[in-house]
């Protein structure tokens, strides 16, 4: 048990044994798993304590920044109202957000901390609803942010500059900012667990829906399928407070073949594919 | 306690892991030996449920690994030491583990103290850790949960010979104390020293298997005496198989046999030993060179 002293390495210490000794854990019979409300935790924490979750954040914050600044500055008086200031903000989060999903579905791949998260909790499956419950609300934690951060620049718009400083935002689009931004996560996550793989993911997510506008474009016969397979189009009227009964029926559609189908498709593959 | 029961992993038309079978017993260190490639890490990931069998199976403490409740609290593995984010520094990665299996933040600190990572190298990033390092924070993330059994792969790879040696009074402690440890190596001498039984492993297959003491005096006694051809004549009456070699004799009995019949007929004894681990090292470097030829690593 003791360590020979050659002097040179003080690295390996006088072992306490008490500190290895074997210790019967009694298990929590008939509920295996670690509770939900752990596994969530460590999620919420992986997605912000690397160097990489944490500068996603800092340069999704700053961009919002610069751009909102920048309405603040040369903006026209009239356009300095609540709605655009929060719709300045919501810009660059909308293309980010789904990348915060992304990274954190494919980071215990990419980087393989999978090997100790899945034997910490073999049984996957909780391990991708932990990571959904964490993304949805770390996407909630930003959205937030932005409303506050759009209020701000408008009270401030109006007190010193010549900005209107109107609340235009209805409670329909506060509520469709925080439901569009949610689908944004979701399907990001949902990419992400289907190719497992960051830098995949990331150009598929961006490219796909693109591609898939530059078709109907081009095939005008794409154009009637498109009002329900559009999650660019279809999310729209949500932005805009503006939610038909037609519209609620594209959105389902759009959201079932862009983010459900591939959210279950990647689960699937999450709980069966090797771990190495 | 760890079973494994025929337990198979096939890719395709190449068998990567083929019916392997044993046990470790409580408070005994089993040593997992074979050359890269031999299938030992598809073996462990079986075990620990990162890999599905192709058929077989294997339980921990009873169970399935799946079935385990908590397993972080029951099991403590260690299968890469570098399968870690490099953007986390070490105290994030247990802290991480200490929340996820339900310990203590105080637990980390003794987990770190433990390994003797220093609290300057554990705010590090994982990024700037040496191998060793980051063996030993693997290790350190495994005895977090105060397990009862302990799955190591290569957990001695790019230690410093002191680090060695400090890891075989660490595991022997932890399996004098009622633990069970498997651990892999590819080097025969390493866990020579450490293991009570040995399991050894070779293009999926298990070679040989045993207690280390069974599998060492496999190679036979060697003696050598003052009248080499009376003592000869003698092991033959005694029907123990007998070879001449270059200086003394081989014989395929213990030592304490030979002695007796040496004693008997009053020769003189110049050495003896048991055979030593030439026999084993032999077979398992033919493993290694046959096996390496392939050059695929499972």
């Amino acid at each position: 048990m003791t360590t020979t002293d050659t002097g040179t390495e003080a690295r390996t210490p006088a072992l306490d044994p008490s500190l290895v000794q074997p210790t019967s854990t009694p298990g929590a019979d008939g509920r295996p798993g670690v509770p939900m409300q752990r596994l969530v935790h460590v999620e919420l924490r992986k997605m912000v304590d690397t160097k990489a979750g944490r500068w996603m954040l800092i340069v999704m914050s700053s961009i919002s920044l610069v751009v909102v600044a920048a309405l603040l500055i040369w903006g026209e008086s009239d356009e300095m109202t609540y709605g655009n200031f929060l719709g300045f903000t919501a810009l660059p989060l909308a293309l980010l957000l789904p990348i915060l999903g992304i990274m954190a579905a494919t980071a215990e791949w990419s980087q393989r901390t999978g090997l100790v998260t899945f034997t910490l909790e073999p049984r996957r499956g909780r391990v991708v609803v932990a990571k959904v419950v964490a993304a949805l609300v770390l996407g909630l934690v930003v959205t937030a942010a932005a409303f506050v951060f759009a209020a701000l620049a408008n009270v401030i718009g109006a007190a010193v500059g010549d900005g209107s400083g109107a609340w235009d935002v209805t409670w329909k689009v506060g509520l469709g900012v925080v439901l569009g931004f949610a689908i944004y996560v979701l399907q990001g996550l949902a990419f992400g667990f289907v190719f497992l793989n960051t830098p995949f993911a990331i150009v598929a997510s961006l490219l796909l829906p693109t591609v898939w506008t530059i078709a109907v474009s081009l095939v005008s016969s794409l154009a009637e399928p498109s009002k329900w397979l559009d999650l660019n189009q279809v999310t729209e009227p949500l932005f805009s407070g503006s939610m038909t009964g037609e519209n609620w029926g594209q959105l389902s559609t759009s959201f079932g073949v862009w983010v459900l189908v591939p959210l279950l498709l990647g689960a699937w593959r999450v709980m069966h594919r090797e771990v190495k | 306690m760890i079973t494994v029961e025929n337990l198979t992993k096939r890719y395709g038309s190449f068998t990567a892991v083929d019916g392997i079978s044993f046990e470790v017993r409580p408070g005994s260190v089993v040593g997992f030996l074979g050359p890269n490639g031999a299938g030992k890490s598809t073996a462990m990931r079986m075990m620990t449920g990162l890999t599905p069998p192709t058929s077989g199976g294997s339980t921990v403490l009873g169970k399935p690994y799946r079935d385990l409740h908590n397993p972080g609290r029951q099991v403590g593995v260690m299968l890469d030491a570098s399968a870690q984010h490099p953007g986390r520094t070490g105290r994030e990665v247990l802290r991480l583990a200490a929340i996820q299996i339900g310990v203590s933040r105080q637990r980390v600190d003794e987990a770190l103290a433990l390994v003797g990572l220093t609290d300057e190298e554990a705010g590090r990033r994982v990024r700037n850790y040496s191998l060793g390092m980051r063996q030993r924070l693997g290790l350190a993330s495994a005895l977090l949960g105060q397990p009862e059994v302990l799955i190591l792969d290569e957990p001695a790879n790019g230690l410093d010979p002191q680090g060695i040696h400090w890891m075989r009074g660490l595991l022997r402690g932890f399996a004098d104390g009622g633990g069970t440890v498997l651990l892999s190596s590819h080097l025969l001498h390493e866990v020579q020293v450490i293991a009570d039984d040995l399991v050894m492993i070779g293009r999926g297959q298990i070679v040989a298997q045993g207690t280390k003491d069974e599998l060492l005096s496999r190679g036979g006694t060697t003696v050598r005496s003052t009248d080499d051809k009376a003592l000869h004549a003698a092991l033959r009456r005694a029907e123990v198989p007998v070879t001449d070699i270059a200086s003394g004799l081989v014989v395929d009995a213990e030592p304490g046999v030979v002695g007796q019949i040496a004693l008997d007929e009053r020769i003189v004894l110049l050495e003896l030993r048991s055979g030593g681990s030439e026999g084993l090292e032999e077979m398992f470097l033919s493993l290694t060179a046959a096996t390496s030829r392939e050059g695929t690593a499972a």
